[in-house]
Parts: structure tokens; C-alpha cells; sequence
């Protein structure tokens, strides 16, 4: 048993780093390292920035009152007659400064500290963040040879001030592991390993760096990181939460980040893509960036509230993001510390007050606009495909179409030379409607009816008004087994009835053809609905021309007994009633034009026809051709317009052998072509409206406060360089100014974000925030020689983690000394190597590669793995897009950057490793350690699986002694032998769970089941899930899931 | 390495923390994990009921309530159909809403563009009850039984005019997303009171019109992750992922650790990571929660009395009626935040068939953990608060007939109530008009009633802070004001 005893045996009490220069020596007072974070912390609440909630009219934070010559509160060189100080040191409660009640008190210390400033003069300075970076040289030191690049140098120099010796570098074994888990997020594999531990050239670590970058791991690794920092999510995170397509969007940074775009390119892509000149597709995806906040769809919501809260969060994630800037605490009053009006707030609000967007899209699923599609590159080459194939089909059609007045004409030479056809039979009853109604009837509406050019002559025009129809005389007494048949001449411009006899007072009692919602609909009544056949066509009749309608019904009482005919042809059918039993007959007349007091016709109508048989399918054909050849054979003078249409339609669509063919390629290209466009997923993008929205601020930062007495113009706050002269104050000049090589910012905040992601934490500790509360770098120089560096090498990421993961800082064993832990508990001073646990993506993806289940696909739509049941449903949370639907195969073995980000439930394998829900920007994450995560990584099935995995491959490929395979998993998960310790542990371990399992050989099945993968047949489940328990234990090892 | 091993090891780094060194409070007793920044070393000894990870100074002052259980209704339950009698317009049913009273203020969108609004008086008859004679709707027969226990509060008044931002407002003292939940401020601020649960613990039961929760609401936003809330889940595994996989044994997993635990201790040796003796601890708590929480969870020891005392429901895990009696055994335990949701409250229309299911659903079990806290010494340590994410409109929503109607979201006033923890029992505060729109008297602006919430515990809700973006942020912004009337 190991001794604990000998691990941090003392129990004195160090003083951790109370600040981080260490502070042995007397104080140094530099104003913008040493008095301003003093400044900022006790006296600016009341006497900074913040005209609202400034005291006595002095402002600590401008040189113009602080150091006043009128009324002087600081004489500089002369502390002891500075009222400054003495407010700070007097026993006099009611003078004493900060004031007992506001919580603030100066330490001894701080008090020496501006005691010392105005002695040496009382300099007055800017917050040094915000001062341009000005390139320092590398300090000299006492050890160069130790340094390998510039970077050792200011960290040797901050050593030997501190006393400290950097750590030995670390074992090739660990090393290859930590840069691998850094650069790519996931280990190496056992042959990378020992390539690089046989590798002895002097530049053998340098190749790896070289190779881990131009992996495409690299980019997704990268990713992870600045998904968080844009809020990246699969919802909308509202309310019911609805999904959106963004990842389109996240497959454009990992692309970005594997070709090393540099990182002012990155920036401006994200920020103003859409605003370049001829803006790529891929730059207009890239600004889906400030599209990822949330937005609401929450019905009842109101729009101005939420297009502010869009824009305020674009704020604050631009700001954070780029400038280290907590611009949001300027948005109801002037902030409290940093430089930052109110007023400006709501400049910099205007750079993204145009977005056309609404504020609220109530209840909508998926991407609202401003959006764009993204083509896959084979989506993209199957449209171009398409496009080409329709537009010669077109072309044909169109040439097609342009012969066919010859054609026609040659069809009706022909049609002339041949003997007339004969009319079909007699029918019963006709009303040819053509002109008077001479022939029988009698018009019930007002005046005159109306006559129209019809095809067979004349027409009935028919308004639609209650009282406008044909009173046809008595009809005839029909029951249920008398044959019907109805034909007429139609051109519907509204609903109604065409002819009926029908008792709409006695149930309905009698039959009609009408046309309802444009579809031929007939019923033959008893009483509706019971005693009743309804039939009506699937298609609608076309609205414009003309159409011939046969009607025929066989007696049989049944729907199937009733046939419709359109223009010739049977129409396809769909029954409403089936089954008529009992008479039809009714006092009420026959009517052309209504039922007895309802649908009243909208339309024309013409050659009426009513007859009791049944019309075979034949003559019907006949019945409407006879009137098309009656044209035909007709000369031409004699045609009336109407007659010319028909002809013309019923050529093109029953006769000419040439242009239907080519018309129905050309729809089926065009319907193809609109399936492959649907699947092309859309990404939401920036995108300004028209005309600008006005700008004012907003009194309290509400929605429905605007100031409208003062209208404001984007702009960039004062304290910062500002645009350039003549531009436009749009997200473009934005974007460039972000990258401009005055901003002090950028680079900085850049460079200490990817500081943090190799060593844990950032040169500045609160790397999302760089103004007067941030915590001081804990080496300003070496932040700003990289700063400037990385400028200097063009903005180039993988130069930049080049030269940092090459420096000996790096290169140290992270192992510490007791003495080192108490000193320096979370390595600030870099007198050793990064060691900390994985993040949440890592820790997943880590196993399942040592495990060898990793899906190493790249990007594409994000991916459902296992999550146990029910947490959507739980929330309600499913309402949005119904319960979670888990992937198979390949899905759930995916990285973990492609896991569907739901924001109101996050996936567990996420949150419980401390990954943020992606509601807002987040640009460092915590690192907690909890019994949650024990728990999921024991027993989460994603994990049980892996174990046994993991097992499966120590039996097939890690030899035959169980120390061998032992040996094997375990350098699988840490890339080092196990030492023998740990070998023992782990055999004897081994040993139990076999026995175990053979005891119990029904529980070694249960737990081998776990998960989609096939068991491998070949091996004994006693066996397999023995070693599943040993993988188990690997997989759970603290250094599994941390980088050493 | 075997559990005295173990237990040694905790005692020296509980010596530590006690003595001060800064190297992160092992998590004896909540679900502490430390990260790697250290910085919230804790002074267990300085929360009251032997806490452990307090933050220093804390509680500022003698706390009446020791934990707290939230019975959010989540929704917005009627005021005026459950607490907020109005008799004046009972006979006023149709009658258009007075421009006097409506005040142009803003409605949703959902009834804005409504022509009318008629007035749509409950149906529901209201009774005097107990000896505070307050007035409650035939709705509540079980509360009503309870009501001398109770304080409601008629003139709660917020913000927000939608569920998300109105239930987030509540819940983290903002209206977006990122803030910390009051539970994980409270498991921040004052650490645990127990060795083997978290100390922040979210119960979620379904009702009928559910309008979805998010995890946010009991989300730990800018505080260290372990702060944020556990959920409780009815079902085998209360906790995501407690049960060991099928054909591991408890008898395996023991070993399991021990070997894990050896040989993480052996890594440590090699590294000397203190993370690593976090990490061992954690391990160890979790095997710990493995039988604790089936405990905590299994009602069979329950006396058939206090069974039948929440009613029938209670029998069915993920209950409101289950959730109930858990938060009653949660909080014997020495469970800090107890954070019960039920949803099902949002009554745009069909309102009274819908809320005499929801109150059929809850009444009878938020009245018995009353009667069951009280009969067990608990009520006067433990603040109860019942209450929703605001009220609803005294105007019906769509057609208003004889027995029909419903009310859209109405923020300008809502009733809550509040027990034990030394609020004042058997009172009614605040007063609203005739309409139940406006508040007349006593307003209670949801800040205030946060900060009375953290008074109760002992909290100054302006000094429970946290550092984050250079700003101290606290639950209550730069608002709330303790209503000191209703303490006892």
C-alpha cells in the first residue's frame, strides 16, 4: 500500500500566490499593472466610468480628475499631503475610504502599493490591456541553454525571480500521448507510439507536431473549443427548443481550422462574410457565427424585445470572444469599470441592429432566415446535372411547341377529308343552352340570362347568386335502381351545382353533379348521410378552360356503379357515401345552376344532357370528341375564340404524338430536381436589411425604452482605436478592425485562449475578460511577445500551437513536487508540465479510440449516440421535435463534437464533464471532479461497452499471458508499460473476475450484452467479461482521462 | 487500497481544508468536486448543522430555515381561481376589462389581437378557512386544511410575459440563460448537511398542458458545475447512471474501486497530483451514493398513515404525490435545496376542466408534506415555497361561456404561498384590485422574494456573490428587498 503520508506532509500555511507577481520584494508601482486592478476593485463602483452611481464628482479612472490641479485630492511625489491617501489610511470611519459598508477594504500591502505611486509621481497610464502590445525582447536568463524558443525564456526569467527550476522534460511516451490529446483530441495509436519512441533524430518531436497538424483530427479538435466560444447548438434553445441545421456552419470551421485559414481571414469571414465583395458561398456559411445565439419561438412572445436580445447577445459574444470585453454590463447603465458608455454599448450594438430577421419566428421548426443553402459537393454536381437536363429539355418542348400550328393544321386537312361523324344517341332530356332556352326552362334570376362564347355555340353565363338558375322543368321520378346519366359542357370559376333535382330540406333527398372545391362531385340521395352514394374526382378540373363532363350510374345503388368522364376520359375517383337504398324522388324540379336553395354555380355552362341508361365509356369519349371535331372540320372564320382554345388543348394533349412526351420528360427533370434541392441542407446566415433600422439607446436596456430624442451611428468605443476615416461604420469595417494591428486586444485575447487550451489555463486567468477586473497575465511580456508574434507570423494558428507546443515550458514533466503544489497549485508559474483531466468531448472520444470503437467520419449532420430514455420526455423537452431518437451503428461511435446539442437538455456525456449548454458564449470551461462522472464512466453503457471492447481486443491482439494483455490495454489508454505495481494490481484483479465470472457465468452474459456491438463469437463470455472488468478499471483510471 | 485507507486519507484532507490550505475541499457531503482552480476552499465549520463546504462567513447570521423545498408549479397557476377570491365581479362575467385597469400595459401576443376582453370571473366557490379565515377555492379542500400553516402571498408581480424567460427569471434572478439557479447558490453559498447526497436535488413530475422545462433552471451557470442540481428521476436509476451495468455485482464493483483506487493512488505517488486524491474521494462518494439513494428512494418503510396521508398517487414513481414525500425524506437527510417542478399549469383555455385535474393531481400532496413536516418537529427548519412563474388574466382567452373559459399570461400580479422556516403561518399577504390585474397593496417583486428565501437561511442576499467577468454577480442583480413583514 502506498504511503500517503509522504504527499503533502506539511500543513503550514503558504500563502498561494496571493498575487501573481509574488510579491517578495517592496512594492512596484506600475499604474496599469499594480494601482489601477486596485483602483478598479475598491474605488470605481462609486468613482468610475458610471456617471449614474458616481460619488463626490471624482473619477478615479481618468487622469483629468483623479490628478485635478484644481481641488487636488493627489499631489504627486508628496504622499503625505495627498488627501488621496490619507482617506485611504485615516481612523476616522466617516472618512475612511472604501466606505465600511461597501465591502471593500485595502489591504496593508495595496495601500503601500499606491502609497508608492504617488511618491514615485503619480504616472498616470492606461489599463495595459488596453495599450497596443509592444514587442518585447526575451529577457536574458541565467540558464538560456534550458530555453528552446523565445516562450522559455520569459517563463526561466519569472522562475528564477521566483526562485524555481523548471521540471525535467518529460518521457517520449508521455509526450507523444500529451500532444497527440492536445493537437488532436485523441491519443495516439500503439504504432505512433513506438515510431515516435524509436525515432531518435534531433527533430523527431518536431515531425510529430508537424504531422498532428496536418491531421484533419487537428481541425476538430480545434472545433470543440470555438463551438463554445459561438454557442454552436443543434436547437434553438427556447421553449419547446426546436431543432435548427447548423452544422453546415461547424463543418466550415473545422474545414477552416485543418486549412489554417489565418485567423484575421477567420475573424472576418465570421463577422462580415456576406459584406465581402463577391462573398464566397463558404463566406456567407462562415457568418452563421451570429447566427448561432438562441431565438424564440415561443408563441406570444414579442418581436422588438427579442430582435434586441438577438443583437445584445451578438455583443457579448463578439466582444468576449474577440476583445476580452464584458460590453453587456454597459447595456443599462455606463459600465461600471471598463471604459464603456452606455451610449457606446449601443454603438456597437449598431453593427448588428440591420440583421433582417424577425425577433420572434412564433412556433417554427428549423432554420429561420436570413438563411442559404449549403450543397453537398454531390448535391451540388447532381443539380448542375439537372439544370443542364432541363434546360434541354425546355429547349425541345419549346421547339416542339413551335411546330405545332403546322402540325395541327396538317390533322385537320385530314379531319376534313373524312365523312362527318354522327351525334350520339338521343338522350332523354337536352338543354343545348346555346344562345336562348327555347329548348325548355326557364331562368329564375334577375332579368336576362346571360350568354357566352361556349364551345358549342352559345353558353350560360351564371353568377353565383342565390337565385341565379335554369328552372328545367319536373325531371323525372328516379329510384334507386333507374341508370343515370348527365353530360354537360362546364367552365367552373367557382363552386356549385351544374344540375340537380334535389330536396335539400328532406335530407338532400334527389341526385346533383356539382363541382366542390373544382372536383366533379355527384350524389344520389336518399337522405344524406346514411342512405346515400357521394363520389367526387381526385383531381380538380382546371380552373380557365373548358371541360366536358359525362356522368353515368348503372342502378346498381352502389358508388362503384358511378362513373365520371372528363373531357373523354374516365377520371379517377375517391367515395364519400356508399349505399343507396330508397328513392330519390322529390317534389322539387330539375335545376340547371343550384339544388333546390343551396351552390348556387359560379361558372358557364353549355349543351346539358340527361338521359336514363347507362353511357358506356365509349360513347362518352364520343360525345366530347364530336364537339372537337365539329371545330375541326369547321373554317377557320367560323371559330370563335373559345372554339380555337379547345381545338388547340385538345390537339396538344390528345392528338400530337410529338409534344406530350417531351412536356412530361421536362416535368419529371424539374420534380427530380426539386427532390434534390429539398435535401440540401440550409445553414442561417448574417445578412443586412435594405434599409437601416434607426439606432437609439435604450433607457434601462429595454426593448420598449428607446431613447428616441438621440439617434446613435455604429461605432467602436472610444477608448479603443477608432475605424478608419471613410469607411462605413458597418460589420465589415467591424471585422477588419477587430484584425487591425492597432487593436490591442485581439491577438492577445487569441493568443492566451490557445495558452489555456494547451496548459489549462490562460496567461490571464479570466480569459473572457481583459478589462480593468481582469485578473493581470501571469507573464505580461510573454503575452505580449506573442501576441505581437503571432501577428507578425500573419495570424497563423498552427504556427502559433507550433511554437508554443515546442517550447521546453511545454516539454516539462508535469510530475509535482509537494513542495511545487503548495507554492504553485495550478501551475501558474509553469515550473512544470500541463496536467489536467480531459475535456468532455476528450474524455469520450479518448475511450472509445483506445477502445477501438471510434467512427472516425468527418462532419457532416450531428449524431444521436446512447443516452438513457426518457431524459427529452422528462422536460417536456421532446415537445419540440418528439423523443430522442438514438442512431445505430456509426452514430453512436461518432466524436463527440458531432453529438446533437439539444441546449435545453443537454446530452449527460457532455454536462457532467463540464461542457456548456451553448446558451450563451463561453469561452473557458470548469474542470470539476465529481462522483457524477465516476458514475458515468462506470456505468454509463457507452463506457460498459467500451470496456468490453477494449477486453475483446486484449484477447484477439494482446498476446496470450494475461500480463501481455494487460500490458496491451493499458498502454492502449496511457501510451506507457505499466510499472509493476500496477501490473500486480491489475493481474490479481484479473484473477478475481475470472473466478468470479465462472461462478456466475450468467452474469459474465448480461454484461458482455451491453451495447450494439456483436459479441465476438470466438471468445468464452467468462472470459470476455472478466477482461471487460480489467478494461473497465484502465478505462476509469485517473490518467486515462487526463492529459499528463 | 481498502476503506480505512480511505477514510484516513479523507480525515487528513478534511484536517486541511479545516486548517485552510488552499487545496480544494474534498466532497464529503455534497457532490463537491473541486476544479482545478482551487479556489473555493471551504471552512466547513462555518455553516451552521455541521455543513460542509460553506463558503467563509457563512450564514451571516443565525438562519431560521435550514433548507428549503420549492414546489414550483410550472405554467402559471390561476391566482383568481385558486387564491385571489374576487367577489366583486362575480357577477360581471362579459363585461369588457376596464381601460382603468388594463392600463395599457402589455399582453402576449397571443391575445393582442383579441377584439375583446371579456371578464371571466372564476366558477369555482370560495370558502373561508381555518383560523386565519383565508379565503381558498373549493379547488384546494387539502390546502385549505392547511392553511393556518401557511402564508400566501397574493402580490407577487415579475417580468417576463413568456414561460422561458419567466420561469429562468424565477428560478436564477434573470430573465436569459447563464445565470446560476437559486439551488446552486444556495448549495454554493452554505455547502451540505450530508455525507453521501448532493446537496441540490430537482424532482420533475408531468401534468397536463405541459409547457417543457429546460435544464438550465437548475443549472449551476457561471459557479463551478458541482453546484448545479441533481435530478432526482422516478424509474430504476435515480440518478443518471447510479446502477451498476447488468452482471456487475455490487461484490465486483467493489472490487473494482479497490483496485482503481490502488491504482490511482499509485499515479499519485508517481505525480503527486492532489486532483488524483479528489478524484479517489469521488469514486468513493459515488459508491456511496449507490446505496444511499435507493435508500433515500424506497418508500416501503414508509408507515401506511404517512403513505396515505399524500393519497393514492404517491404509489407511482415521478408522481407530484412521490416527489412530495421524497423531498420530505430529502430533507430529513439533510438535503439543502429540495427544487420540485410539476408542470401542466398553463391554462390558455379549457381552463376549468384542466386546473380541477392539476389540482386533483397536486393539492392533496403539497398539503400533506405540510402536515408530515410539521408532525415531525421539520416545518420549523424547513422553508416550503409554492408558487409559479406568474399569474393569468382575469380576461378570458377565446370564447367565454357559462362554464367555459381560458386566461392567458398575465405577469402584473400572482399568488404564492409560503410555510415553516420562520415565516409568519396563518397569513395573508399583499392585495390586489378587483380584477386580480394590479397589485393595491404590498407588491412582491420576485428579487424580494429570493432574497427573503436566502434571508431564511441565515443568507445577506447582497453578500452572496461570485467574481465572474470581473463583476460580483448575486442572485437578486442590484435588486431585492427582504419582506420583512411576513417573518415571524
Amino acid at each position: 500500500m502506498p504511503p500517503y503520508r509522504s504527499i503533502v506532509a506539511s500543513s503550514c500555511l503558504l500563502a498561494v500566490l496571493a498575487t501573481p507577481a509574488g510579491r517578495a520584494e517592496p512594492p512596484s508601482a506600475n499604474f496599469s499593472r499594480d494601482v489601477l486592478p486596485i483602483l478598479s476593485e475598491n474605488c470605481l463602483l462609486c468613482h468610475g466610468p458610471d456617471a449614474g452611481t458616481r460619488k463626490a464628482d471624482l473619477r478615479l479612472d481618468v487622469a483629468e480628475s483623479a490628478l485635478r490641479r484644481d481641488d487636488p485630492i493627489i499631489e504627486p511625489g508628496n504622499p503625505d499631503e495627498s488627501e488621496f491617501i490619507r482617506r485611504l489610511t485615516t481612523d476616522d470611519a466617516d472618512e475612511k475610504m472604501p466606505p465600511a459598508k461597501s465591502g471593500k477594504a485595502l489591504t496593508a500591502e495595496q495601500i503601500a502599493i499606491l502609497t508608492k505611486w504617488v511618491d514615485d509621481g503619480a504616472k498616470w497610464g492606461k489599463h495595459w490591456a488596453f495599450e497596443a502590445p509592444v514587442r518585447p525582447e526575451p529577457p536574458a536568463v541565467a540558464r538560456p541553454d534550458w530555453a528552446r524558443n523565445a516562450i522559455d525564456r520569459f517563463v526561466m526569467a519569472r522562475l528564477e525571480r521566483e526562485g524555481l527550476h523548471p521540471a525535467v522534460e518529460a518521457d517520449p511516451a508521455t509526450l507523444v500521448r500529451r500532444l497527440t490529446l492536445d493537437l488532436t483530441g485523441l491519443p495516439p495509436t500503439a504504432a505512433e507510439v513506438d515510431a515516435f519512441l524509436a525515432d531518435h533524430s534531433a527533430d523527431a518531436y518536431e515531425k510529430l507536431v508537424d504531422r498532428l497538424l496536418a491531421s484533419p483530427r487537428y481541425g476538430e479538435a480545434m472545433a470543440s473549443d470555438w463551438l463554445d466560444a459561438a454557442r454552436y447548438a443543434d436547437t434553438n434553445g427556447y421553449q419547446n427548443d426546436f431543432a435548427r441545421t447548423m452544422w453546415p456552419w461547424r463543418d466550415w470551421v473545422i474545414a477552416a481550422f485543418n486549412r489554417n485559414q489565418p485567423f484575421d481571414q477567420f475573424t472576418i469571414d465570421q463577422i462580415a462574410g456576406d459584406r465581402l465583395p463577391g462573398a464566397t458561398l463558404a463566406q456567407k456559411v462562415a457568418t452563421g457565427f451570429n447566427r448561432n445565439n438562441r431565438t424564440v419561438t415561443e408563441a406570444g412572445s414579442i418581436e422588438e424585445e427579442y430582435r434586441i436580445e438577438n443583437a445584445v447577445d451578438r455583443v457579448e459574444t463578439t466582444s468576449t470572444v474577440f476583445l476580452g470585453l464584458t460590453l453587456g454590463c454597459a447595456r443599462c447603465h455606463d459600465h461600471k469599470y471598463d471604459p464603456v458608455t452606455q451610449d457606446e454599448f449601443y454603438e456597437f450594438l449598431g453593427f448588428f441592429n440591420n440583421v433582417n430577421e424577425k425577433g420572434v419566428y412564433t412556433e417554427t421548426r428549423g432554420n429561420v432566415p436570413p438563411l442559404i443553402a449549403v450543397p453537398s459537393a454531390e448535391q451540388e454536381a447532381r443539380i448542375k446535372r439537372l439544370d443542364a437536363e432541363v434546360a434541354e429539355a425546355t429547349d425541345a418542348v419549346q421547339k416542339s411547341e413551335a411546330g405545332l400550328d403546322a402540325r395541327r393544321s396538317a390533322w385537320e386537312e385530314t379531319l376534313r377529308s373524312e365523312p362527318a361523324p354522327a351525334d350520339s344517341a338521343d338522350w332523354g332530356l337536352r338543354f343545348p343552352l346555346a344562345g336562348d332556352l327555347k329548348s325548355g326552362g326557364t331562368y329564375r334570376g334577375q332579368g336576362e340570362p346571360t350568354w357566352v362564347d361556349g364551345p358549342t355555340g352559345r353558353a350560360l353565363a351564371l353568377d353565383g347568386q342565390a337565385e341565379s338558375h335554369v328552372d328545367a322543368g319536373p325531371g323525372w321520378k328516379l329510384e334507386p335502381a333507374d341508370p343515370l346519366a348527365v353530360a354537360f359542357w362546364v367552365r367552373p370559376l367557382g363552386d356549385g351545382a351544374c344540375l340537380s333535382q334535389m330536396d335539400d330540406q328532406a335530407a338532400f333527398r334527389g341526385f346533383d353533379v356539382c363541382i366542390l372545391e373544382g372536383k366533379v362531385t355527384v350524389h344520389l340521395i336518399h337522405a344524406w348521410p346514411g342512405d346515400a352514394i357521394k363520389v367526387k374526382t381526385k383531381d380538380a378540373l382546371p380552373r380557365a378552360p373548358w371541360s366536358h363532363v359525362v356522368v353515368s350510374y348503372d342502378g346498381s345503388g352502389k358508388a362503384e356503379g358511378v362513373k365520371v368522364y372528363v373531357d373523354g376520359e374516365p377520371a379517377a375517383t375517391e367515395v364519400e357515401a356508399d349505399g343507396l337504398k330508397n328513392t330519390l324522388a322529390s317534389d322539387q324540379p330539375l335545376r340547371i345552376g343550384r339544388r333546390s336553395a343551396s351552390l348556387p354555380l359560379k361558372g358557364e355552362l353549355a349543351d346539358v344532357r340527361l338521359d336514363r341508361r347507362n353511357v358506356p365509356a365509349e360513347e362518352a369519349r364520343r360525345l366530347f370528341q364530336a364537339t372537337i371535331l365539329d371545330v375541326a372540320r369547321s373554317a377557320d372564320p367560323d371559330r370563335t375564340a373559345t372554339r380555337k382554345g379547345l381545338l388547340a388543348r385538345y390537339y396538344r394533349e390528345h392528338v400530337d404524338r410529338e409534344l406530350p412526351p417531351l412536356t412530361a420528360r421536362l416535368a419529371a427533370l424539374q420534380a427530380q430536381k426539386a427532390e434534390v434541392e429539398k435535401a440540401v441542407p440550409t445553414v442561417m446566415i448574417m445578412e443586412d436589411a435594405p434599409t437601416p433600422r434607426p439606432l437609439h439607446p435604450l433607457k434601462r436596456g429595454q426593448y420598449d425604452l428607446p431613447d428616441t430624442s438621440r439617434s446613435l451611428t455604429a461605432d467602436v468605443p472610444s477608448s479603443l482605436p477608432s475605424l478608419p476615416a471613410g469607411v462605413a461604420h458597418d460589420r465589415l469595417a467591424l471585422a477588419r478592425w477587430l484584425v487591425s494591428p492597432e487593436n490591442p486586444l485581439t491577438a492577445r485575447v487569441t493568443v492566451n485562449r490557445v495558452w489555456q487550451r494547451h496548459f489549462g489555463e490562460g496567461l490571464v486567468k479570466s480569459s473572457e475578460n481583459f478589462g480593468l477586473q481582469s485578473e493581470p497575465p501571469t507573464h505580461p511580456m510573454l503575452l505580449d511577445w506573442l501576441a505581437t508574434e503571432f501577428v507578425r507570423m500573419g495570424w497563423d494558428l498552427k504556427d502559433l500551437h507550433r511554437l508554443i507546443v515546442t517550447s521546453a515550458t511545454y516539454r516539462q514533466s508535469s510530475r509535482a513536487p509537494a513542495q511545487l503544489v503548495q507554492r504553485d497549485p495550478e501551475n501558474r508559474l509553469l515550473a512544470r508540465g500541463p496536467r489536467f483531466r480531459l475535456g468532455a468531448e476528450a474524455v469520450r472520444d479518448n475511450v472509445l479510440a483506445v477502445s477501438g470503437l471510434l467512427a472516425d467520419r468527418l462532419g457532416g449532420a450531428s449524431v444521436k449516440p446512447y443516452q438513457p430514455e426518457g431524459l427529452w420526455e422528462e422536460l417536456a423537452g421532446g415537445a419540440g421535435e418528439g423523443p430522442y431518437v438514438q442512431d445505430k451503428g456509426e452514430g453512436l461511435y461518432r466524436r463527440s463534437l458531432y453529438i446533437y446539442r439539444k441546449r435545453t437538455v443537454p446530452h449527460p456525456v457532455m454536462a457532467t464533464f463540464d461542457a456548456p449548454s451553448r446558451e450563451i458564449c463561453q469561452v473557458k470551461r470548469a474542470r470539476t471532479n465529481t462522483p457524477l462522472q465516476a458514475l458515468e464512466l462506470l456505468n454509463d453503457v457507452v463506457y460498459v461497452e467500451a470496456a468490453r471492447s477494449l477486453a475483446a481486443l486484449m484477447i484477439e491482439k494482446g498476446g496470450t499471458a494475461p500480463e501481455d494483455r494487460i500490458a496491451y490495454a493499458f498502454r492502449r489508454a496511457t501510451a506507457r508499460e505499466p510499472n509493476q505495481d500496477e501490473r500486480r494490481v491489475l493481474l490479481t484483479g484479473l484473477t478475481h473476475y475470472l473466478e468470479a465470472f465462472r461462478a456466475d457465468p450468467a452474469a459474465a452474459n448480461a454484461l458482455i450484452r451491453l451495447g450494439e456491438r456483436p459479441i465476438p463469437a470466438s471468445i468464452d463470455p467468462v472470459e470476455l467479461a472478466a477482461y471487460a472488468a480489467t478494461a473497465g478499471v484502465i478505462l476509469n483510471l485517473d490518467e486515462t482521462i487526463t492529459l499528463e | 487500497m481498502d476503506e480505512l485507507q480511505i477514510a484516513q486519507e479523507m480525515n487528513r484532507r478534511l484536517f486541511l481544508s479545516r486548517s485552510g490550505l488552499g487545496l480544494g475541499s474534498v466532497a464529503l457531503g455534497s457532490l463537491l468536486g473541486r476544479d482545478a482552480s482551487g479556489k473555493d476552499a471551504a471552512t466547513p465549520e462555518a455553516a451552521g448543522g455541521g455543513a460542509v463546504g460553506a463558503m467563509p462567513g457563512l450564514p451571516h447570521f443565525p438562519a431560521k430555515a435550514k433548507r428549503v423545498i420549492y414546489l414550483f408549479q410550472s405554467g402559471a397557476p390561476s391566482q383568481m381561481d385558486l387564491f385571489d377570491y374576487k367577489p366583486a365581479i362575480r357577477d360581471r362575467r362579459g363585461v369588457e376589462l376596464p381601460d382603468s385597469i388594463r392600463m395599457g400595459q402589455r399582453i402576449t401576443t397571443m391575445t393582442s389581437g383579441q377584439k375583446n376582453f371579456p371578464v371571466a370571473p372564476s366558477i369555482f366557490p370560495f370558502a373561508q378557512h381555518g383560523e386565519s379565515g383565508a379565503w381558498i377555492s373549493e379547488l384546494l379542500p387539502h390546502t385549505a386544511k392547511v392553511v393556518d400553516d401557511l402564508c400566501i402571498i397574493r402580490s407577487v408581480q415579475t417580468e417576463a410575459i413568456n414561460h422561458d424567460p419567466a420561469v429562468t427569471f424565477v428560478q436564477t434572478g434573470s430573465q436569459l440563460a447563464g445565470r446560476p439557479s437559486m439551488g446552486s447558490w444556495v448549495a454554493y453559498g452554505l455547502g451540505s448537511m450530508n455525507q453521501d447526497l448532493p446537496s441540490f436535488v430537482v424532482l420533475l413530475s408531468r401534468g397536463r398542458t405541459d409547457q417543457p422545462l429546460y435544464d438550465r433552471l437548475w443549472g449551476s451557470g457561471f459557479l463551478p458545475s458541482r453546484y448545479q442540481g441533481v435530478k432526482l428521476r422516478g424509474g430504476k436509476d435515480p440518478v443518471l447512471f447510479l446502477a451498476n451495468p447488468s452482471g456487475c455485482t455490487p461484490e465486483l464493483r467493489r472490487r473494482q474501486l479497490d483496485d482503481l483506487g490502488e491504482l490511482n493512488g499509485l499515479r499519485h505517488q508517481e505525480t503527486g497530483d492532489p486532483e488524483i486524491l479528489t478524484r479517489i474521494a469521488q469514486y468513493e462518494l459515488a459508491y456511496r451514493m449507490q446505496s444511499s439513494v435507493p435508500e433515500l428512494t424506497d418508500l416501503s418503510g414508509e408507515p401506511k398513515s404517512v403513505v396515505d396521508l399524500y393519497g393514492p398517487d404517491v404509489q407511482r414513481p415521478g408522481s407530484y404525490a412521490a416527489n412530495c414525500l421524497l423531498a420530505r425524506r430529502l430533507a430529513e437527510r439533510g438535503v439543502r435545496f429540495i427544487q420540485l417542478y410539476h408542470m401542466g399549469w398553463d391554462q390558455h383555455s379549457d381552463l376549468p376542466n384542466q386546473i380541477r385535474a392539476q389540482c386533483r393531481d397536486t393539492d392533496q400532496a403539497s398539503a400533506a408534506l405540510i402536515s408530515d413536516l410539521k408532525q415531525r418537529g421539520l416545518l420549523e427548519d424547513t422553508l416550503v415555497v409554492w408558487g409559479g412563474e406568474f399569474g393569468r388574466t382575469i380576461y378570458s382567452q377565446g370564447a367565454l361561456t357559462a362554464t367555459d373559459y381560458g386566461r392567458d399570461h398575465h405577469p402584473r400580479c400572482f399568488s404564492i404561498w409560503m410555510a415553516g422556516g420562520g415565516i409568519k403561518p396563518g397569513i395573508v399577504h399583499g392585495t390586489t384590485d378587483d380584477f386580480s390585474y394590479n397589485i393595491v397593496e404590498d407588491p412582491v417583486e420576485v428579487y424580494d422574494l429570493n432574497a427573503t428565501i436566502l434571508n431564511q437561511l441565515g443568507v445577506d442576499h447582497t453578500r452572496l456573490t461570485y467574481k465572474f467577468q470581473g463583476r460580483d454577480f448575486r442572485l437578486t442583480d442590484v435588486h431585492g428587498k427582504v419582506v420583512k413583514s411576513i417573518l415571524a
